[in-house]
């Protein structure tokens, strides 16, 4: 039998090496109020925990709270969300700061890639007054040497030409080097951490592939940390050190990326895997599905949220939510199931 | 009309008051016949002009033949909410089949369609329809057409627009690929999504169709004695502002008070059904 | 790529053609340019290609939805392009096709059971009202919704049941040929297995055969039988799924294949091989010779001067100067982690 909950929520695993935790992240709630009065939980009691220049990848599907869990982190959410719990950077408390407060911090110490470029850019600016701009909101420097920068960070995103294309309007781009630009953008002020929500989802994949590798030599070079939100499980594989799989608003698995894709130890994080086609082995006749849809964030479950539409699911599932709980040195899964995985991969074979 | 979109209209406050205020209206003026003792047309030549009082049964006075002003305004109001709804209805049937045909058929035939529009805009209204009574004699029907036949230019000009870019929609390009064309394509695809944009633009037109009415009646052209409608009856008013302001005062408070409300309603419709609205 | 006799499509050399406006001139965007391939009944093609490669233009021209510049579609033998309006009408019940995002493709004022019901209502009007509402209700429940949706309007359904509402639609007429333009791209992942394996059971026991856009490689080589590979509006290769995914013959191909995301982490994941440098370019200038040579690791000087023609190398049909070269090389290193 599972022994009952903890007393205390165990803290979600850093790499050895790093003792400092750059953000940390305690019991975040985002909600939204409705007509009705009822607040509608997005968010649920996320703990997460990033190292100077790791990347942790957050992964699920649409709805399950990934972005606004994103957004929460830079007070981004709207004037609406109600957004509780604790969020630490360097010691600093984020959650509550005044907007003006809370804007030293934006683009200067924690920038943020979106998902799409063409609107993350201002059609009507250069892309060199656009870099200039984002560096002299936050740092006191001529115009000479913010130019100089923006040129800088032009290659640093591989961007050839760069000269030129300073003067050059965000239209006169393709998509790819708009997501250079947007990446060379975050990067002026030096930021310790990005915040990317789905930076390579609008691209083509051989474009896709491009920037994922460009992102990951940078977090290196610079020892940038990056918050990745995605959906594709592929992106995560190739781009995440630590994987944070989410679920109805709370996280239910946490593992470096090589134990997730290997020994994943919930349902969800095996069927996200085994959802997707492959390009290699036999071919088959069906795929590996997770029957039904995500539940409403106003209308969840009792229980745990992904019971449901779960191939393991015990009675107890409908009865308590699980917790989350540390089963080895850096794994965390909240799921009642203690048997073996696998069902799902071998029906797809 | 969904009900979400009238609870959405009906939390913004001026949009409620402008409701209560036009059913009030409309409700009194559709039950005047049985509500009040007083007839609209029999005078009563021993109350001449009264200034309104709450002893004598008359609450707003009366009119300079002894009757009763507030029956005088209800039956005006009819007569105007009347010309308004039914002109309305005209142009948005007439503005509507324009619009969505040469929006959706495109080419030459919008071409055509639009310029007899551009012509007909061009043409003055007031003396267009003095040309008409003139020619044909003061006549109730002959308002409706002459307000109808402006009207519908503003809608047919809207819904073409709408229709062009309605086209564009996917949902439209699989309707093809099911076999949808031409007339049945208009009616079961365009002229439902319209309905929105339509509603909007008719409830601002009724106030617009009321002032042309009152415009065409203060000038002699509208509707005639015994018959009121709240534009003559301010004209009546205006002649005997000096001695007995309240003769202009009161219809001229109702007709105002129709305006504002339809117009506030239709703003407020405006914001219901906008998407950017929905929260 | 046939062997069969007589194929159900068969595709002729053909044009699409846009007219635009750059910088105020007016300019011809040649967005597909002589591309033939055939497709047997029950078969299923992919077309795969990034984004501007003209996927969606060949979808829409061989429904006749934009008109085509040059080229012939026969479908059964009859040339769809010479059609007159009726007659085209009174094929399309024979054709069908799903969008990419399903809830734009459906009437936002329109009842489920009004939508789904549609293409009776056009095709068969002389099917009473109750047979046509028991055939709505039949194929609502074939794709999985059930009859208390009938009266739903679209906004009240996911992207899921969307799709699932527009592959009701799109079958019940039973087509002979389902043009699928990108139809899992804007799903959730868990959704997006569900409405392949759906599209797939369909297809099997009606029969249907299929046109599979996509940008997602394994989504096609799940769902096709055979693949066409397009660049800036040209076939580069042709091929029957097997010896396309094992030995692709292209130097595109290779690289689409290449740049694929991983299952599972790799070992060395920043010395990774990008499969391309470079974006397409734009079909307004498309570079002399070959289409690809630009971005191609292969390209020699001739690739500049002289277009090459399709041609049979190995399995599969490439159009490449230097395919028989390639086909010697090693085939690809294997991809998963």
């Amino acid at each position: 039998m599972m022994s009952m909950a903890l007393p205390q929520p165990p803290d979600p695993a850093l790499p050895a090496a790093s003792a400092v935790p750059l953000l940390r992240l305690r019991e975040v709630c985002v909600a939204y109020p409705t007509a009705s009065g009822a607040a509608v939980p997005v968010v649920r009691n996320v703990d997460l925990q990033l190292a100077p220049g790791e990347i942790l990848g957050l992964a699920g599907e649409s709805g399950c709270g990934k972005t606004q869990l994103l957004l929460s982190i830079l007070g981004l959410n709207g004037p609406h969300a109600l957004v509780s719990g604790s969020v630490n950077y360097r010691g600093q408390e984020l959650v509550g700061l005044r907007t003006a407060e809370l804007n030293a911090v934006r683009g200067a110490r924690i920038a943020m890639v979106f998902q799409d470029p063409a609107t993350a850019l201002n059609p009507y600016l250069r892309i060199g007054a656009q870099l200039i701009e984002m560096l002299r909101a936050h740092a006191r420097v001529s115009e000479r040497q913010a130019r100089e920068r923006a040129f800088e960070m032009l290659e640093a995103v591989q961007i050839g030409d760069a000269r030129r294309r300073l003067r050059q309007y965000p239209h006169e781009l393709s998509g790819g080097m708009r997501q250079r630009v947007v990446i060379a953008m975050a990067l002026m002020a030096s930021p310790e951490m990005l915040l990317a929500d789905e930076p390579t989802t609008a691209l083509d994949v051989t474009v896709q592939a491009q920037i994922l590798r460009l992102l990951r030599e940078l977090c290196e070079r610079r020892g940038i940390a990056v918050l990745l939100v995605t959906h594709d499980m592929g992106v995560i594989a190739e781009l995440a050190d630590r994987v944070a799989v989410m679920y109805a608003g709370r996280i239910v698995e946490q593992a470096p990326v090589e134990t997730l894709f290997e020994r994943a130890l919930h349902p969800y994080s095996e069927a996200l895997q085994a959802c997707v086609p492959r390009l290699d082995g036999p071919a088959v006749q069906r795929l590996a599905s997770i029957p039904g849809v995500p539940p409403d964030p106003a209308a969840l479950p009792r229980g745990c949220a992904f019971a449901p539409r779960c191939a393991y699911h015990l009675p107890i599932c409908q009865e308590r939510v699980p917790p989350l709980l540390q089963t080895t040195a850096q794994h965390w899964k909240a799921c009642h199931y203690e048997g073996p995985l696998g069902r799902l991969r071998d029906s797809a074979a | 009309m969904k009900r979400q979109t009238l609870s959405r209209l009906m939390r913004q406050p001026m949009a409620r008051v402008a409701a209560v205020l036009l059913a009030t209206i409309v409700l009194a003026a559709l039950l005047v016949p049985w509500l009040s003792p007083y007839d609209s047309y029999t005078p009563n030549f021993a109350l001449l002009s009264h200034a309104p009082t709450l002893a004598g049964g008359h609450v707003l006075g009366t009119d300079p033949l002894g009757r009763d002003l507030l029956v005088r305004v209800m039956w005006g109001c009819r007569i105007s909410l009347a010309v308004g709804v039914v002109a309305t209805l005209m142009s948005v049937v007439i503005g509507v089949t324009w619009g969505a045909i040469a929006g959706y058929a495109g080419g030459t035939i919008d071409q055509v369609m639009m310029r007899v529009v551009d012509v007909l805009y061009s043409v003055p209204f007031v003396p267009f329809v003095i040309v008409l009574t003139v020619l044909f004699g003061r006549d109730l029907w002959l308002m409706f057409l002459a307000i109808g036949a402006v009207c519908w230019l503003d809608i047919a000009r809207i819904v073409r627009g709408q229709t062009l870019s309605l086209k564009q929609r996917e949902f439209i390009e699989a309707a093809r690929v099911c076999g949808v064309h031409g007339a049945a394509m208009i009616r079961r695809h365009i002229v439902p999504n319209l309905f929105g944009i339509v509603i909007v633009y008719a409830t601002l037109t009724i106030p617009t169709v009321i002032l042309f009415e009152a415009l065409l009646s203060f000038l002699g052209m509208g509707v005639q004695s015994p018959m009121a409608s709240l534009g003559s009856l301010v004209a009546d008013g205006a002649s005997d502002m000096q001695s007995h302001p309240h003769l202009l005062i009161v219809p001229a408070l109702f007709l105002s008070s129709i305006i504002y409300a339809f117009n506030y309603l239709g703003d407020g419709l405006r914001r219901a059904l906008d998407p950017r609205n929905r929260a | 790529m046939n062997t069969v006799p007589a194929p159900l499509l068969a595709v002729e050399n053909l044009c699409v053609d846009y007219h635009v406006r750059v910088d105020g001139q007016r300019a011809w965007l040649h967005a597909v340019s002589d591309v033939s391939f055939q497709l047997a009944g029950g078969q299923s093609l992919g077309i795969v290609g990034e984004s501007g490669s003209g996927k969606s233009s060949i979808a829409r021209a061989l429904l006749r939805l934009v008109p085509a510049a040059a080229g012939r579609v026969y479908f059964e033998g009859q040339d769809l392009l010479q059609l007159s309006g009726r007659e085209l009408r009174r094929m399309r019940r024979d054709l069908q096709l799903i969008f990419q995002d399903p809830l734009a493709s459906l009437d936002p004022r329109m009842s489920v059971g009004d939508t789904v019901g549609e293409p009776l209502r056009m095709f068969e009007p002389a099917l009473s009202a109750a047979a046509r509402s028991a055939r709505t209700t039949a194929m609502l429940e074939a794709v999985g919704l059930s009859v208390q949706h009938l009266h739903r309007l679209p906004h009240e359904f996911s992207g899921g049941q969307a799709q699932r509402i527009a592959i009701a639609r799109a079958l019940i007429t039973r087509p002979r040929l389902l043009v699928c333009d990108e139809p899992l791209s804007s799903l959730d992942v868990s959704i997006k297995s569900q409405i392949a394996n759906l599209l797939m059971q369909l297809q099997r026991e009606l029969g249907l055969s299929m046109v599979f856009i996509s940008h997602d490689l394994a989504a096609v080589r799940f769902a096709c039988s055979h693949v066409l590979v397009l660049y800036l509006g040209r076939v580069m290769e042709l091929a029957a799924r097997d010896p396309l995914f094992s030995a692709a013959g292209h130097p595109y191909t290779r690289a689409l294949l290449r740049a694929a995301l991983p299952r599972a982490p790799r070992p060395a994941r920043a010395r990774a091989h990008v499969g391309l440098s470079g974006e397409i370019p734009s079909a307004l200038r498309p570079p002399s010779g070959c289409v690809f040579r630009t971005r191609c690791a292969y390209a020699v000087e001739r690739c500049a001067r002289e277009q090459p023609a399709l041609r049979r190398v190995a399995d599969s049909l490439v159009a490449c100067h230097r395919a028989e070269e390639l086909a010697a090389e090693p085939p690809l290193a294997t991809l998963a982690g």
